[in-house]
């Protein structure tokens, strides 16, 4: 395997003694001194500072918004088009079959689109929008790193640094300069909590976060707590709650796809899998992701096959993501379970180590999301 | 008391050995959050799965470091597993066995010994 790649904050995660593991190609801190489990409650009561800068940063730019909006149309299925400007919405690649290549955040910054990208995906996601894009320009910008700020207290620390902070709303994208740097700021996140996510430039990207960690109430947070975090809150992680074989309906995902990229919408369809996701949509699918509590206190990880009875049967669902969470307490999972099985309330059964015990589905997020709508 | 490479230590009480788990394993295993301790009146052999302990990043196995019968668990980790954590070498012990050949003890380390190797 070849040398892992290191982000502009790795001199600072040893300083501030990170465990340090590797993902997605990259050196990361999977937590600090305080914990998985500390890192994660912190972040809820207080506000954590990540690095996510192995993500990839994209700006798709063409004669003018409308032009790179409708070119990128024809790989995602959501309304690109009618995304006002600073703002941002959820999306995804699909491929032919309908599956979910990667998920990703968009933003209208009036002249372009810019775009985040999950790290393990990055590559192959420039390669495909770049073979299947014309007219426009996809570059990935590596010359900024990706910080995230979440909890409630992330708009009281941000604000001292520029008060135009406190005045976005949940999914408003910015350019506002903090700590001298012009960053790219959007009050978004992967924790369930309101925060923001901020691009600086690598050459800032220290100082910026040694100036929000040096607020009493900011820890930094590693990429333990962000998976729990983001468990918590429902949130997918591409590569176990979604691939290319999954379908957005089947990831119970139809919520991002706008009305107008639906049948009989002014721009339906045209995109990769349509006639496959589009008829979804209409006729249901056999399979759902779904929330799952396991009973008791054993986690349920990936991977877990779920049955219909404690005895016997054939298998009708798997764990996708699952752990402890710190908030609630007790294990949460997600999982794909079949049609039918997948209201709100229904008993399954999660067999662990030979053993059957019984998860019930259960509504996502786990916890009620704390955005500043 | 005796420590294995596994990063367990064992404490002869009486005719019993108590096992648990040292400080280095659990800190490096992270908080603990489900500890699934085997059925008192369970003979195990040296090197089988007794022990589950799941922490929040993943679930680790625990082998018996030696044979016998086992004749008491820690319940209190079921309530609370991260008394593991806590108290690793005390009130976070994770079962009591009846040895079927207690001389299996004399081929683990001493406390230097395993001091050595983890520092």
């Amino acid at each position: 395997m070849s040398e892992l790649l290191q982000t502009p904050l790795h001199h600072l995660h040893v300083a501030l003694g990170a465990k340090m593991v590797p993902f997605a190609g990259y050196s990361m801190p999977v937590q600090y001194l305080m914990g998985v489990m500390q890192e994660h409650i912190h972040t809820r009561t207080k506000a954590g500072l990540f690095d996510v800068s192995h993500m990839g940063q994209v700006i798709i730019k063409g004669a003018d918004y409308p032009t790179a909006a409708m070119a990128l149309e024809t790989l995602i299925p959501v309304d690109i088009l009618g995304l006002k400007p600073d703002r941002q919405r959820y999306g995804f690649l699909t491929n032919d079959t309908g599956g979910i290549l990667d998920d990703l955040m968009l933003a209208n910054r009036g002249d372009h689109i810019f775009m985040v990208v999950n790290a393990g995906c990055k590559i192959t996601d420039l390669a495909h929008m770049k073979a299947k894009l014309s007219g426009v320009q996809i570059t990935e910008i590596t010359d900024r790193a990706l910080l995230a700020l979440q909890g409630p207290s992330a708009q009281a620390v941000l604000s001292e640094l520029n008060p135009m902070a406190a005045n976005m709303r949940f999914m408003d994208v910015t350019s506002l300069s903090l700590a001298g740097s012009e960053c790219w700021v959007s009050r978004s996140g992967y924790t369930g909590e309101d925060g923001y996510e901020i691009s600086v430039p690598t050459a800032q990207a220290e100082a910026l976060a040694k100036r929000l960690l040096s607020h009493a109430d900011v820890e930094p947070i590693g990429l333990g707590a962000r998976d729990s975090l983001r468990l918590e809150a429902g949130l997918c992680l591409y590569g176990q709650d979604l691939d290319d074989s999954l379908n957005p309906v089947e990831a119970s995902l139809t919520w991002a796809i706008q009305k107008v990229r639906r049948t009989d919408g002014a721009r339906a369809g045209g995109f990769p899998g349509s006639e496959i996701i589009l008829p979804a949509l209409d006729q249901g699918v056999t399979r759902h992701r779904v929330g799952l509590k396991p009973e008791g206190r054993a986690p349920m990880r990936h991977d877990v096959p779920l049955f219909q009875s404690e005895n016997g049967g054939e298998q009708i669902g798997i764990i996708t993501s699952g752990g402890f969470g710190p908030s609630i307490g007790g294990p949460v999972a997600m999982g794909l379970v079949a049609d039918g099985l997948h209201q709100p309330g229904t008993v399954l059964y999660g067999e662990l180590r030979g053993k059957r015990l019984p998860v019930t589905v259960t509504s996502l997020p786990f916890l009620p999301a704390n955005f500043k709508r | 008391m005796k420590f294995t490479e596994e990063h367990e230590w064992l404490r002869p009480e009486d005719d019993l050995i108590v096992v648990g788990i040292t400080e280095h394993a659990t800190t490096q295993l992270g908080d603990i959050v489900f500890v699934e301790l085997p059925e008192v009146g369970t003979t195990v052999t040296k090197d089988e799965e007794v022990v589950v302990i799941e922490s929040v990043k993943a679930a680790s196995d625990i082998m018996s470091p030696i044979d016998g019968e086992i004749v008491e668990v820690n319940s209190a980790l079921a309530d609370n597993p991260a008394l593991a954590n806590e108290d690793a070498i005390g009130a976070g012990w994770f079962f009591k066995i009846k040895p079927s050949d207690a001389s299996q003890m004399d081929s683990y380390m001493d406390e230097a010994t395993y001091n050595a190797l983890i520092s």
